[in-house]
């Protein structure tokens, strides 16, 4: 039907390194010590996690620590059994928004320790205001990914 | 407030799989279409607004410069607005703040993206947060199905209800794209077809979500001086809204959309719009997830938060409804994405001069296009009316 034309492949491969800063790396230093840490805005009263350098309420730098809590509610969720670009580790997953109890801000990280294999298993386990603690890596890198997942408290 | 500011005309392209085209032609595809209907010449542009998102979608950066020739912007005043998905609708406000500022009589504003020849997916990824949020959100789909669940267990609506509507308006829609001739995906669908379709992420099933399109729109705003001579027919901007929120995912709900709900907000008062259910006519919502379309819905005033589901079912939001919501089948059967926000504005302004054709909302004076950017982060919207 339609006349085929030529393409032009073209790959671009950039990479960057990206400075943490101090505050990024005290939170990453935390992870290491299987520690969650935030920061606190004295004026707008709200605690941040991961631990913020500003206050992104108010702007005002934020050197106030606090060691928050590794349990929480679901606020809100998702499934997939595709693979996505940057995702970490193999489909199926599941990623919620989760409210680190003391905290007002929502964290991004997996659940686990549910069967992911069945939508209809993770819909029975996992529901807005499910309870869940983050369970970690035996071995910690100062990552994010330290914490291998959020798992419902049985 | 400014000058007084109409859309004379404007342009679209063909969407799909544009392999028939390089970038740059697709792009001059639409500025010509644009100027044969109007019969402005572009000698006559004195300024050019180009935008489109990320440049690692199709690994060329400085896109408006890629495109200096066919946007017929050498030897003029260039500008990008770039603003992700809702660039379209930051390229419309570009233009009119240009003319309404007195700095310039006629601006040509042009959103385009070439979706297929990169990694959509991948590109949309780079604007989320990288230190701690990026590995966590299995693309645009992902945050926008955390979103939806949000707004869904927030109001107690019932999972099968939230399916029944988000059906409904995706097989509305996709039919709805069979009556403008520019649409990119237009399929009879049948409810089991689409609540059987493979979970892309949960609750989002494949005809939830919009596809990947190239193509762009091109479109002029004016002055009042310029409407005059030219004697084309003039949507004019009533009302501009625009609102942000923090960068991080999980800083703001988005439930009760407070962005979405300011933009509305400010581009009604500037309009004088009270009741948008009542006097909009017809409104283009930025549309690329079935769910989404419903909590703007809501945001916008359209009805109350929790209600949008109940008065989808009852054909209040469909082409005979009392207030039509994307009759051009909207970004769920068409996403280009640098352009979507854009193809808002000139579906709504087609509507308030008449123009639109078989999916024209008969008598329609008072019009809303709207568009969102970012992982859930801002919020435009535009009103236009027939009538200065
Ligand atoms: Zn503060």
């Amino acid at each position: 039907m339609k006349k085929d034309f030529y393409t032009v492949s073209n790959v671009i491969r950039l990479p960057h390194k990206y400075a943490a800063g101090p505050t990024f790396t005290r939170f990453y230093n935390g992870l290491e010590e299987g520690k969650i840490y935030g920061t606190s805005c004295p004026s707008c009263k709200k605690t941040f996690v991961p631990a913020r350098s500003f206050c992104p309420g108010c702007c005002a730098n934020l050197d106030e620590w606090v060691e928050v809590s590794q349990e929480g509610e679901v606020v809100s969720w998702t499934y997939t059994d595709r693979e996505f670009f940057g995702m970490p580790g193999k489909p199926p997953v599941v990623l919620a928004l989760i409210r680190l109890d003391g905290t007002d801000c929502d964290f991004l990280h997996l659940i686990g320790g549910i069967d992911q294999d069945d939508l209809e298993k993770v819909k029975s386990s996992i529901k807005r205001g499910t309870r869940v603690r983050a369970r970690w890596n035996d071995e910690k890198k100062g990552h994010m990914l330290d914490i291998k997942c959020f798992e419902p408290v049985s | 407030m400014g000058r007084p500011v109409a859309i004379i005309g404007s342009g679209q392209t063909y969407h799909g799989r544009r392999f028939d085209v390089t970038y740059p032609e697709l792009v001059k595809e639409a500025v010509d279409a644009l100027f044969e209907k109007t019969g402005i010449s572009p000698d006559d542009i004195e300024g050019v607004v180009s935008g489109t998102m990320p440049s690692m979608m199709e690994g060329v950066a400085l896109t408006h410069f890629y495109f200096a020739e066919v946007l017929r912007s050498v030897g003029k005043p260039i500008m990008k607005t770039e603003t992700c998905g809702s660039t379209g609708i930051s390229l419309a406000f570009t233009g009119y703040y240009w003319v309404a500022s007195g700095m310039a009589d006629l601006v040509l504003v042009v959103g385009s993206e070439k979706m297929n020849e990169g990694d959509s997916q991948a590109t949309m990824t780079t604007v989320v947060e990288p230190f701690y949020q990026r590995y966590f959100i299995a693309g645009a789909p992902g945050v926008f199905s955390m979103q939806c669940q949000e707004w869904s267990t927030r109001f107690g609506i019932p999972e099968e209800k939230v399916r029944e509507a988000a059906t409904r308006i995706t097989i509305d829609h996709h039919n709805d794209a069979f009556d403008n001739p520019y649409a990119h995906i237009k399929k009879r669908l049948t409810p089991e077809e689409v609540n059987n379709a493979r979970i892309i992420t949960y609750p989002i099933r494949l005809w939830d979500v919009c596809p990947n399109s190239d193509g762009a729109c091109a479109m002029i705003f004016a002055s009042e001086e310029m409407v005059k001579k030219y004697g084309l027919k003039p949507a004019w901007v009533k009302g501009v809204g625009y609102s942000g929120e923090e960068y991080w995912f999980g800083d703001s709900e988005k439930a009760i959309w407070q962005c979405a709900i300011d933009a509305a907000k400010q581009a009604y008062n500037m309009a004088g719009i009270t009741n948008p259910r009542k006097e909009l006519d017809v409104a283009e919502v930025y549309n690329p997830f079935t769910y989404q379309e419903m909590l703007y819905y809501e945001c916008f005033g359209f009805c109350d938060f929790g209600e949008a589901c109940d008065l989808v079912l009852k054909g209040v939001f469909s082409r005979e409804g009392e207030l039509p919501c994307d009759p051009s089948g909207g970004t769920l059967c068409t996403n280009p994405i640098g352009a979507t926000g854009l193809n808002r504005v000139a579906e709504a302004a087609l509507q308030v001069t008449g123009q639109a054709g078989d999916h024209q909302i008969p008598g329609a004076k008072l019009s809303l296009a709207h568009a969102m950017g970012g992982v859930d982060q801002y919020n435009g919207v535009m009103i236009l009316g027939s009538k200065k």
